[in-house]
């Protein structure tokens, strides 16, 4: 993993929502192929960390670059097109079109690549039959890989996941993970932003905890033990000056 | 008979503000904004269509051929420019800024054109109708007005329902920020929208100037008409707004034939009721559009 390097780069970002400081100077990278997990606590600044990357927040301080190219400034929609697309929290799905239509907008701005509504469907057949029907007579799960099948349309290189489990049964999450492989195409590198640590631990190449908008613990899942990771999570000083 | 002939009258009347509420609908639907100068930008169009064609007894129609594209014109640089940077300010500034707009329109246009009124010539289109017997005359203007009305609704529904741009309007309806991280450019799009919108207040008045005369200030209860035909319908509907403008088109035109001074008044009491009964319009949400 760290012989490749990073596609994405986000040195010392700052974002504040008015008075409050969300993040403050956090820098991550992630390099093609890896999947890199940010965890922490509610209110950690895991979220505002990948909608800044997507272009939803700017940033007060701090720059975000795409192999080597300043996209600091850019808007959401041409960042998808360069490759990187958010899968937002709560879904985020148009409740007023079909399935394909929501997939065809996730192809408005896409990048030239393997992934396209023919090879969604091909993953997930049973989008195939219901593609006609609107989405929010979907359940939970389905939303969910739709929201996902909509941001991989687009091909990203960068693909940005938040909270994918939120509000779904274990079950229809650990069946989302289990696809998760194959939706990954070669080189595609991942940043998923998970409150069940245990979960994204398990995919992950490597994790970055965030602690009340500053990053503390980075490294491999398998050189720490859970402990060690629950004790920076939480902030229970020891463990994060390590 | 009188009353079928309000009934036809009230029907006709209909088209006109479906016509009026069609862009007022597009514009708060997709891009969020109130527009409260859109009576004003529709007697702009009259008024602009005076200026420009070349003499009072010219017929009007011409002035469709190039109005609507003028206006579209204006609607994406208007909203690429002041309208999007008031909805960046907050809600309450577009309201403002447009109420602004309204003042001004009416005011130049007082300026430049007096406080006469004006009227758009149709040549015999004015006053020829088809005579369905002794008491029932459809006048065809009227019917004109009403058919071009269903035209641009059904042309309009056809873009967001089967064109990719359609497609990504209607995204931006629904969710803006979704849209964008969907690779949606909503700053482009929105543009887009606001243009049709303002396409079709040309069109819409246009067809309010062949149908009655107009003064600069005409535009204020043009715009709460529109607004009723609106909610009536139901927001982001738009058969639901042709049905709205229907709905108030007939309250008018039979509450004029009870009594003549009782149209506008019964107009807006059946807009109370309705929204009494149906706070969400008779077509609710988009179920269509």
């Amino acid at each position: 993993m760290t012989d490749a390097s990073p596609v994405l780069v986000a040195a010392g970002l700052t974002v504040r929502h008015g008075q409050l400081t969300a993040l403050h100077e956090v820098s991550i990278d992630v390099t093609p192929g890896e999947v890199l997990a940010v965890v922490g606590a509610n209110g950690a600044g895991k979220s505002t960390l990948l909608r800044t990357l997507a272009g939803l927040h700017k940033p007060a301080a701090g720059t975000v670059t795409l192999d080597g190219e300043d996209i600091t400034a850019l808007h959401t929609d041409k960042r998808v097109g360069k490759g990187v697309v958010l899968v937002p929290e709560g879904r985020r799905l148009f409740p007023s079109m079909t399935v394909e239509e929501n997939l065809q907008v996730g192809t408005t701005n896409r990048r030239a690549g393997d992934w396209d509504i023919d090879r969604v469907f091909e993953l997930f057949p049973w989008m195939r039959d219901r593609r006609r029907q609107k989405t929010d007579h979907l359940s939970g799960g389905e939303q969910q890989v739709i929201a996902i099948g909509r941001a991989l349309v687009a091909n990203p290189r960068v693909l940005l996941l938040d909270e994918i489990s939120l509000g779904l049964a274990p079950v229809i999450v650990q069946r989302i993970y289990e696809t998760l492989p194959a939706m990954l195409s070669d080189g595609m590198a991942v940043l998923i932003v998970e409150q069940d640590v245990a979960q994204a631990l398990r995919v992950a190449s490597r994790f970055q905890c965030l602690l009340e908008g500053t990053a503390t613990l980075a490294g491999k899942p398998t050189d720490y033990t859970s402990e060690q990771v629950e004790a920076a999570y939480f902030g229970f000083g020891s463990a994060a000056a390590s | 008979m009188i009353w079928v002939n309000a009934i036809v009258e009230g029907l006709l009347l209909g088209g006109l503000y479906a016509l009026f509420a069609c862009g007022l609908s597009l514009l708060f639907g997709v891009v969020g904004v109130i527009n409260l100068a859109h009576g004003d930008l529709a007697v702009l169009g009259a008024y602009v269509a005076v200026a420009i064609l070349p003499s009072t007894n010219t017929n009007a129609l011409w002035a469709l051929l190039f109005l609507p594209v003028i206006f579209a014109a204006f609607g994406y640089v208007s909203q690429r420019t002041v309208l999007q940077r008031s909805l960046d300010s907050g809600p309450l500034t577009t309201l403002l800024v447009t109420f602004g707009l309204s003042v001004v329109i009416q005011n130049a246009l007082l300026e430049g054109f007096s406080a006469d009124s004006h009227s758009l010539s149709v040549g015999s289109l004015t006053t020829s109708a088809l005579h369905v017997n002794s008491t029932i005359s459809i006048s065809y203007l009227r019917l004109g007005i009403l058919v071009v009305a269903i035209v641009v609704l059904a042309v309009v529904q056809l873009f967001l329902a089967r064109t990719s741009t359609g497609r990504q309007i209607r995204a931006v309806a629904d969710d803006g920020e979704a849209a964008a991280i969907s690779g949606v450019n909503t700053r482009h799009v929105t543009g887009i929208a606001a243009s049709i919108a303002f396409a079709t207040v040309a069109v819409a008045g246009l067809a309010y100037g062949m149908y009655s005369q107009f003064t600069p200030t005409s535009g204020s209860s043009l715009l709460l008409f529109a607004f009723e035909a609106v909610i009536i319908g139901g927001l982001g509907s738009l058969w639901g707004t042709l049905a709205g403008g229907c709905v108030i088109g007939l309250a008018q035109t039979i509450g004029a034939q009870i009594d003549p001074t009782l149209g506008i008044l019964m107009g807006h009491l059946v807009f109370l009721a309705i929204l009494v009964v149906r706070p969400n319009g008779l077509i609710p949400a988009r179920a269509n559009a």
